[in-house]
Order: structure tokens, then C-alpha cells, then sequence
């Protein structure tokens, strides 16, 4: 059974140059609990899927189901209250609050969905990636494969349908980057939550269950 | 409840994190800035009123020729005032065979509600504060009186049926000098002996006067209950009719400190703008994740909400705390070089105003931009350039209008003052941004003839186009309104002392006959005085307007009534005197001898409601005639030169000038031949200026020392502007030092192509800060303060360098850690 559809979606967007089609009339389904990496060289459109295939963003023909719900019929708020129930993100930046503890990062999605367990959910959510004795830490305080497991526990913590991953080991060394992967996949085989991914890094795909090939807004 | 929660748990970490310091520490500066503004204010306006209320010895003083009804002073208590009779009189008091005219007030035991009366043990003896009145049978007799009548204090003196005992030399009462009538020597008597000496007999000339004085709102509700019960013929007055002197230098000092005031609300919003700005650009990235993680638009502008809430309570308490701290010492260290003795504390008013300001100027200056955050798109998390969609102008522009014009208004109380300034800062806004748009285009056209430090510091300029012409608004008001300041307050206090210069006549004299009037000029001149013009003065009343009597007419002013009805002092004048400046119709010339025309003064226009061409009837000593009005005088009061409401043309009154008036002034030091001039001239009376001038200087002081204060406050707020404009682009300016050094430049050519940006950037604001700042300056002389302009190049001088001095110090002092921190910290941060 489909967890994420996309149905004949196009990006255009507006340039200087004139419109421009960053993805085009592109279908695919992916099934629950499965691993999908969408490889293809740089400016073919892999972010632009991942942005649509979460909700961050909207095409502009064709539609995106998630978990049964079609995100292009939702207003932006509707997006985010689904996003809030059903999705998780990792990104090659991290994108941790500055501002806030490694336990305050992985609390706030929980709080956003209104959680009174927020912080025992989330204390239980950093043992389980290694950070137990970290949680009290700032981000400028922690190395990046360990703001990136942070990530990954925000991620996880509110139990996720999909998990959206854009480059998730770009910004670490080889070493790091297989310890938070070997930590993402295990944490997708106990939780059953589907990933899909954008990498350059072939090995990173290699280990997903499904690879699509992207190029000029389609898929090869 | 969750928005709450997270509002305040984010701002906990984020002031932990010092994210907010930036935003929180602008409005508290801003907050203590304006509130210390108004503690200060408000403790010298308290002051100020009160010193002139000693003029009046009261809050309210009603006057009359005629005896005035019990039932005013039995309104007065029901409303629980205090009050006071006085009863004035002119007499001869003799002792002896000598004999003197003199000023007799017969007061009750409460005289005086406001200020002291101070005697000494002997005649021209060291002053102290008197309690209470004269004993029944005995007076308070002052110093000049017992010269002239050769008394000494315990001496007896005859004050018509009476025989009474002078117990003290009489100083200084607080209502001395409130009119002309009492400019001969005062004595001060109980008023139960004023039966016994029998000097008022129906048709006596007395001046009947009730005190009150009391809470401000009970003085305002009996003040209008008396308004509308008051007999004609009877005159109210207050602080705002004591005196023209008085009124006049309070009139320059209010308007004087609302308008620094208004600078330092400026000046304050723009540091908020700028800190809201910056708070917005760094927590884009922030917001954006949380939409991602299921933020929705309104919990996120609630949030925000919540948050600017607090802040705005947090700022309000810690400035108000702060501005009262500032105040005091303020105060303290100005007391003693301005010779104030004693302020009153301060009203708690300015708490309330800090709230409401902390309110307003968030709302109008940081909501706009915060509340943009909540339209942040959440898939920033995946591009980072893209950002909320641009401010739509009108919702970025009209709060911070309303904002601005709402505190404009609510600190000037005056619509024309508010438009004025509103329309000048429009002005001077749109121009610098004018100025700061040139720049970034001249900057292109010059980056290839300079060297890589300028190149780098000029192409900054140009490439942050909006930010530099934002900063160059900053910047040029923040100088312009220093500059403006500086200017204005030369111009007042210059002003203040050509109007009151160390020769300031120091003597009147009136009832000179006119038989003597050249003989006792020629007296003066031989003394050693300069002698100002003299005047004659004829007492007389009007009747009518236009043909119509005054009982039928109404006023627009509510002393209109007063004005025309009382008891005139006319004068006739060949010339016009330096402090008198025609404003309508013209001055008379050699053919307006004899002619029915009179010049009246503006006051008594604007009171009374007059225009040219107007006819007004007189009756002086039984004789009734009509004259025409021909001119409009606007009157310095302040020259202590004789003056008049209304001066007819010579060959008109000639017949029935009584006496004559002059002043002159008496150097220091110099024998004062009065007490010969008196024995010579016994009909003239001698009034002594220097204890009401010492009155008016009190004034000037109390007022001089709010303008200082309010220009070291707005000072203050310019910094504010400087830092938090700084503040804003450090982020950048720390990556683009990090990449430049990491290029190979040195931390010298980083530091000079940053030195070379503020300092044009400076050099601009300061060049656009002296036009307006002249400008200005020249408007608010003219118009506002009613004072000369001087134009000054040092305006420009001053400008420039401080334009260059104070944005390249500031910013440079506040980019110093920037440039100096490790490229490979910045560059890995990111």
C-alpha cells in the first residue's frame, strides 16, 4: 500500500530568463516502510521533488497524496498540521535552533503537536541515537555528526509516517556520515517508517531499497 | 495556552542565548531614555508652576475692584481649597512729618497660600521666611518705605485713622509686582485692623483679591465653577494670566521640551525598527524550520505576539526603573551648577508612559516586520534565499505612522505644532533618502579610482542599497535633530539673555508728573542710569466696540472679557520701540497727530477679537471718544521696558496725561541715589525690579535645566540609532571580513575598507543633517520658539565632523570584534 503519490506533477517557476520547468510531469509511488533515494547530477530537480513530495511547497499541475490526503487541495496551514502528524526531516545543514538545548531541538516538534510528554519522549529519543549524556548541550557545542544525529532524533521522535532526508551526510566526513546512516536505516527498520532521500553519495542509495534517477525534471 | 508556553520558553533561551539582548536592550534604551525625559519634566513643569504660582501667592486668585461675595470663598472650602483675603490700597503712611505712598495689603491669617513672605529684624537686614502675618496693631513695613519716612522697625507710623507698629522690615511677598498699580513701597498689615485705619470708604480705590489654592483637580473644578459665576468687573487669574513675563518664558520652555522630547521618541523607534529587523533576519531560518516541523501561520503569530508582549512589559519596568535612576541623577548633578535648590518629586505619570510608549512603538515600528515572519515559507529549510514575501508598503508604513503621529501629538497637545513637525520630518526623511540613493549611484562611478580598502568599503555602500539609505535616514536624523538642538538652544538661551541682559532696567517709576518729567529724566541721566523710553499713562475704560456696548458683546477668548473691561492703561508714543514688532497695518506718521486711532497689542487682538478698522470707545476722566484701530504690535514683554496693550498717537490724550512712566537701570555697585531721587521727586513711586527679576531668572534657570537634560537624553537615543544600525549588519559584515581575510587581505585593509564606509556614510548623513538641521533650525527659531535665527556655519562644520567622528567611532568600535575574529570560525559557522 502507497504511503506518497505523486500524480503527473510540474514545477515551473519564474526567472529572469522566463518561466522555468523544474520538474516535469513526473509520476511515482512509494510503498509504506520502504527506502527510496533519488540520485541525479545538480539541477535536475531532486530538492524541488523532496519539497513537493513533503508539502513544503506546491506544484503547479498534478497532485501529491500522503498518506491519503491530498497536500495540493490543503491551504499552507493544512500542510503543516499533516507535516506535523506524518513527517520528519533531516537536512544537510541540520537546521537546529542555535537558541535551543539538543533536548529543546528534538522537544519542539512534540510541543508543536501539543505533547505533554514532550521532554521524557525526547530524552528517550537522544539515548536511543547516543546523546543521553549530551542533552544539555548547544549546537555550536557539538561536533556535526552529532548535531546531525540530534536531526535525526527530532526527526524520529514524533514517529513519522515518511521521513525526508535532503543530503543528510553532505556536510560529513565518511566515517561519521555511515555511523548517522547505519542510525537512520535502523531507526526505519524498527520504527517501519518509509525514508526517502536525496544524496550524491552512492553508497547512501546503494543501501535503500529503491534508487530513481533523476534528470531535467524527469525521472530516467 | 501552548502558544504561551512556547512564547515564553523560547524567549527564556533566546535571552539566555542573547539572541533577543539586541531588541529588548534598543527599547529599554529607548523606554529609560523618554521616561527619565519625563520624570525630568515633570518635575521641573511642577517646579515651574509652583515658582509662578508664588507669583500669584496662590493657584487661582480672584480680583476686583469692588468687595467680592462671601459665597466664593464658602464654593472654595466646600471644595476643600484653602484661601486667602487680601485687600490692596493706595495710602499715605506718615511718621511723623514724613510721609510716603504706599502699597498697603491688608491680609488674612492663611496669606499667602503659595511661596513666603520673608522680613528681616532691621531695615535693610538679612532676610529670613516669615511666619505667618502682622500681629493685630502691628505691620511689616518694607525697607525702602521706613528710608524715605526715616522709621526704624519698632517705630510707630500712621496709616490713615490708624496708629500702628512696625514689627518687621518687610522683603519680599510672593504676589509683589503682579501689577502696576502696586509698584510704590508695600507695607503688609492684618487685615482686622483695616476697619480701624478707615481707608475704605465707599468709592476708596481698592483692589480686593481672594486666594485659593488646593488639589490641581479641585482648583480646575472651582476654576469653572468661578468662571461661570464670576461678576463683571472681576478677574480670574492663574498661572497661565500671572504675568507676561512668567507666562512667556513658560510658553518657550514647554514647547522647547516637547519638541526634544518627540526627538527622543524618534530617535528611539528608529533603534527599535532597526533591532526588529534584525531580530526577523535571524530568525527566518528558525521560523521556517518550525512551519516545517507543523507550525501553522497563526500559532506562529501568536507566538510572536505573546513574545513582543512581554518584551514590551519587560522594557517598560526596566526603563521606567532605569529612567528614574537617570533622573535623579540627573537632578543631582545639575542642581548645583544651575543653582536650582529644589524640585518637587516626580509624578508617577511618566510610568504610564513608559508602557504606553514600550506599546506604541512596538506595535508600530517592530510588529510590521515580526509579524512578516509568520509569512515565512516553510521550505526556506530547503532554499535559503528564499524569504517572506516583501512588506506590503502601507501595512509596513501606517502602523508606524500612527504610531509616531499619536506620540507626536499625545507630547504637543497641539495640532499646527504636530503638523509642522510632521511634515518637516516627511520632508527631511524623503530627502535623505534622496541623498542616500545618490550615494549608492556616485559609489559605482567611483570604485575604480580608488584603492582596494575604499573600493571594498564604498562597494558595501552600494551593494547593501536599501540598508545604506535606511542607515543615512539614521544616521542624518540622529545628527540633525544634535545639531538642531544645539542650535535651537543657543538661539533660546542667546535670546533669553539679549532679552534679559545684565542692563536690564532695574527701577520703575511711575506718577511722575508731568511738570517734572524732564527735570527727573535729567536727575536720572546725571545719576549714572540708563534711561529707557518714557511713557505717559492715562487710566481709562473702554465702552464699546464698534458702536456696540461691551455687556452685549461675546469674546473668543475667555479673558477677552477681562481685557476689555477692566480699567486701561493708555499711553500715546511717538515711536516704536525696539521690542515692539508691527504685524499689521502700520506705524503712525507725522500727519496721525490728533487723529482717532489707536495701536493695540496682539494679545489683546487675539483675546478680544479685534481687527483693523475696528472702533473702540473710551472713557477717559468722564470724556468719551472713538478711535479706529490702525496696528498690530507683537510686545516683548520680557524687555522690563515700559509697554502698553494699547498706545495712541501723539496730540490725541495730550490733554489728559496724569502721569508719566519710565525705567532705568542702575549698575551694581553704583550709589543708588534713590532715597534723594525720592526726597527730590515725593509724588514719583520707585519700584525696585531686582526681586521680580530674580523671580523670572528662577524660571529661566528651572527651564535651562530641563533643555540640558533632554539633550543629553537624546544624545543618548542617537547611540541607540548608531549601535543598533550597527548591530544589524554584523552578521554580514563578520562572513565578508572572514572571506576577504581568507582571500588573502590583511586585518589593516579589512579594518580601513570598513573605516572608509562608515566614514562616507557618516560624511553623507552629516552633509544632509547640517542642511536640515539649518533649515529646521530656521523654522522652529521663527515660528515655534519665536526667537531670532542666527545662521551659524559651525552647524556645518560641526555637522560633517560629527557625521564622520560619530558613525566611524560607533561603527567601528562596534565592528571591531568582527574584523578581528578567525576567519575559520566565521567561515565554518556559515
Amino acid at each position: 500500500m502507497s504511503v506518497l503519490k505523486a500524480e503527473n506533477i510540474t514545477k515551473e517557476v519564474t526567472s529572469p530568463e522566463g518561466p522555468l520547468t523544474i520538474v516535469r510531469e513526473l509520476s511515482l509511488e512509494i510503498a509504506a516502510g520502504e527506502s527510496v533515494a533519488i540520485v541525479g547530477p545538480s539541477g535536475a530537480g531532486k530538492s524541488t521533488l523532496l519539497a513537493l513530495l513533503a508539502g513544503l511547497d506546491t506544484p503547479t499541475s498534478g497532485r501529491v497524496l500522503l498518506a491519503g490526503e491530498n497536500l495540493t487541495a490543503l491551504d499552507e496551514d493544512g500542510r503543516a498540521r499533516l507535516r506535523a502528524e506524518r513527517v520528519g526531516f533531516v537536512f544537510q545543514a541540520f537546521h537546529l535552533i542555535p537558541a535551543l538545548t539538543a533536548l529543546e531541538n528534538v522537544m519542539l516538534p512534540l510541543e508543536l503537536a501539543g505533547r505533554r510528554d514532550a521532554q521524557t519522549l525526547a530524552a528517550q529519543t537522544l539515548e536511543r541515537v547516543g546523546l543521553g549524556a549530551r542533552t544539555g548541550h548547544y549546537p555550536r557545542q557539538l561536533s556535526g555528526g552529532e548535531q546531525q544525529r540530534v536531526a535525526l532524533a527530532r526527526a524520529f521522535v514524533t514517529r513519522p509516517a515518511v521521513l525526508f532526508a535532503d543530503e543528510p551526510t553532505g556536510n560529513l566526513d565518511s566515517a561519521t556520515g555511515t555511523r548517522v546512516c547505519d542510525l537512520l536505516f535502523g531507526l526505519n527498520r524498527d520504527l517501519g517508517t518509509t525514508v526517502v532521500l536525496v544524496t550524491h553519495d552512492r553508497t547512501l542509495a546503494k543501501r535503500c531499497g529503491r534508487v530513481l534517477h533523476m534528470a531535467a525534471g524527469r525521472l530516467a | 495556552m501552548r502558544a504561551l508556553t512556547i512564547a515564553l520558553r523560547t524567549l527564556a533561551r533566546e535571552w539566555r542565548s542573547g539572541e533577543l539582548g539586541v531588541l529588548l536592550l534598543a527599547l529599554t534604551i529607548a523606554v529609560s531614555a523618554l521616561t527619565a525625559v519625563g520624570f525630568v519634566v515633570s518635575r521641573v513643569s511642577a517646579a515651574v508652576d509652583l515658582q509662578a504660582n508664588e507669583v500669584l501667592a496662590a493657584d487661582l486668585r480672584l480680583e476686583s475692584p469692588s468687595p467680592l461675595a462671601a459665597r466664593y470663598l464658602a464654593e472654595a472650602r466646600r471644595l476643600g481649597l484653602e484661601t486667602a483675603t487680601s485687600v490692596g490700597t493706595l495710602s499715605v503712611v506718615f511718621h511723623g512729618d514724613a510721609s510716603q505712598l504706599t502699597a498697603i495689603r491688608a491680609v488674612s491669617p492663611t496669606y499667602p497660600l503659595r511661596g513666603t513672605v520673608t522680613t528681616a529684624a532691621i531695615a535693610y537686614g538679612p532676610a529670613s521666611p516669615a511666619t505667618g502675618i502682622p500681629a493685630r496693631g502691628e505691620v511689616w513695613a518694607e525697607s525702602r518705605l521706613l528710608a524715605t519716612i526715616g522709621a526704624a522697625v519698632g517705630d510707630e507710623v500712621a496709616i490713615g485713622a490708624a496708629t500702628l507698629r512696625v514689627s518687621r522690615a518687610l522683603v519680599t511677598r510672593p504676589d509683589q509686582g503682579s501689577s502696576f498699580t502696586e509698584l510704590a513701597p508695600s507695607l503688609l498689615m492684618n487685615a482686622e485692623d483695616l476697619a480701624a485705619t478707615g481707608l475704605i470708604q465707599p468709592g476708596s480705590r481698592a483692589r480686593y483679591a481672594a486666594l485659593f489654592a488646593g488639589e490641581r483637580t479641585a482648583i480646575e473644578a472651582f476654576k469653572s465653577w468661578l468662571a461661570a459665576h464670576k461678576q463683571r468687573g472681576e478677574r480670574l487669574l492663574d498661572i497661565s494670566e500671572s504675568s507676561p513675563q512668567v507666562r512667556s518664558a513658560i510658553d518657550r520652555a514647554g514647547r522647547f521640551l516637547s519638541l526634544a522630547s518627540l526627538v527622543s521618541v524618534l530617535l528611539c523607534s528608529i533603534a527599535v525598527a532597526m533591532a526588529a529587523r534584525r531580530y526577523v533576519q535571524r530568525h527566518l531560518d528558525a521560523v521556517a524550520l518550525m512551519k516545517t516541523l507543523g507550525g501553522t501561520r497563526a500559532f506562529i503569530m501568536a507566538v510572536t505576539l505573546l513574545q513582543l508582549g512581554v518584551i514590551a512589559v519587560i522594557a517598560a519596568a526596566v526603563g521606567a526603573a532605569l529612567g528614574y535612576v537617570a533622573q535623579a541623577w540627573l537632578i543631582h548633578a545639575l542642581r548645583g551648577l544651575l543653582a536650582v535648590t529644589s524640585l518637587p518629586p516626580p509624578s508617577l505619570a511618566p510610568i504610564v508612559l513608559a508602557i504606553l510608549t514600550a506599546i506604541a512603538v512596538l506595535a508600530g515600528f517592530a510588529l510590521p516586520p515580526l509579524l512578516q515572519l509568520s509569512r515565512v515559507p516553510a521550505i526556506r529549510v530547503l532554499r535559503r534565499d528564499v524569504g517572506p514575501p516583501p512588506l506590503v508598503i502601507w501595512l509596513a508604513f501606517w502602523p508606524a505612522a500612527i504610531a509616531i503621529i499619536g506620540l507626536i501629538y499625545w507630547v504637543v497637545r497641539d495640532f499646527v505644532l504636530m503638523a509642522g513637525f510632521v511634515t518637516g520630518l516627511a520632508i527631511f526623511v524623503a530627502v535623505l533618502a534622496l541623498g542616500g540613493a545618490m550615494l549608492v549611484r556616485v559609489a559605482g562611478a567611483l570604485r575604480g579610482h580608488v584603492g582596494v580598502a575604499w573600493r571594498y568599503g564604498v562597494a558595501n555602500l552600494a551593494r547593501r542599497r536599501a540598508e545604506s539609505v535606511v542607515q543615512v535616514v539614521a544616521f542624518g536624523l540622529g545628527i540633525m535633530v544634535l545639531l538642531l538642538l544645539a542650535l535651537v538652544r543657543r538661539d533660546l538661551l542667546e535670546d533669553w539673555r539679549a532679552s534679559l541682559p545684565a542692563d536690564v532696567p532695574n527701577f520703575f517709576f511711575v506718577n511722575i508728573p508731568p511738570g517734572d518729567r524732564d527735570a527727573f529724566l535729567a536727575y536720572l541721566h546725571e545719576a549714572g542710569a540708563e534711561v529707557s523710553r518714557a511713557l505717559p499713562m492715562i487710566r481709562g475704560r473702554m465702552t464699546a466696540i464698534n458702536g456696540r456696548l461691551l455687556d452685549e458683546l461675546s469674546f473668543p477668548k475667555e479673558d477677552g472679557d477681562g481685557f476689555a473691561s477692566r480699567e486701561q492703561n493708555l499711553t500715546w508714543s511717538t515711536g516704536l520701540g525696539a521690542d515692539n514688532e508691527l504685524v499689521a497695518g502700520r506705524w503712525w506718521r507725522p500727519e496721525d497727530a490728533g487723529q482717532p486711532l489707536v495701536s493695540i497689542a496682539t494679545e489683546y487682538r487675539d483675546s478680544i477679537g479685534l481687527k483693523l478698522g475696528d472702533r473702540l470707545s473710551f472713557d477717559v476722566a468722564g470724556e468719551s471718544f472713538t478711535v479706529q484701530v490702525a496696528s498690530v504690535r507683537q510686545v516683548k514683554w520680557d524687555s522690563f521696558q515700559p509697554n502698553f496693550f494699547l498706545v495712541f498717537p501723539p496730540g490725541l490724550l495730550d490733554a489728559t496725561a496724569g502721569t508719566w512712566m519710565t525705567s532705568a537701570y542702575f549698575a551694581p555697585g553704583e550709589p543708588r541715589p534713590i532715597a534723594q531721587l525720592v526726597k527730590r521727586f515725593p509724588s514719583v513711586s520707585v519700584f525696585d525690579l531686582d526681586s521680580i527679576l530674580a523671580q523670572v531668572r528662577g524660571v529661566i534657570d528651572k527651564a535651562a535645566v530641563a533643555v540640558q537634560s533632554v539633550f543629553l537624553f537624546t544624545l543618548l537615543a542617537g547611540f541607540t540609532v548608531l549601535l543598533a544600525a550597527v548591530q544589524a549588519s554584523r552578521d554580514e559584515r563578520r562572513f565578508e571580513s572572514a572571506m576577504l581575510r581568507t582571500l588573502g587581505a590583511s586585518r589593516r585593509t579589512v579594518r580601513a575598507g570598513v573605516l572608509a564606509e562608515f566614514v562616507t556614510l557618516g560624511l553623507l548623513a552629516g552633509t544632509l543633517a547640517a542642511i536640515g538641521a539649518s533649515l529646521a533650525g530656521y523654522l522652529v527659531a521663527r515660528h515655534v520658539l519665536d526667537v531670532t535665527y542666527h545662521f551659524d556655519i559651525r552647524v556645518w562644520l560641526w555637522g560633517l565632523a560629527a557625521g564622520a567622528v560619530f558613525v566611524a567611532g560607533g561603527g567601528w568600535l562596534a565592528t571591531r570584534a568582527v574584523v578581528n575574529q578567525s576567519p575559520l570560525l566565521t567561515l565554518r559557522r556559515g
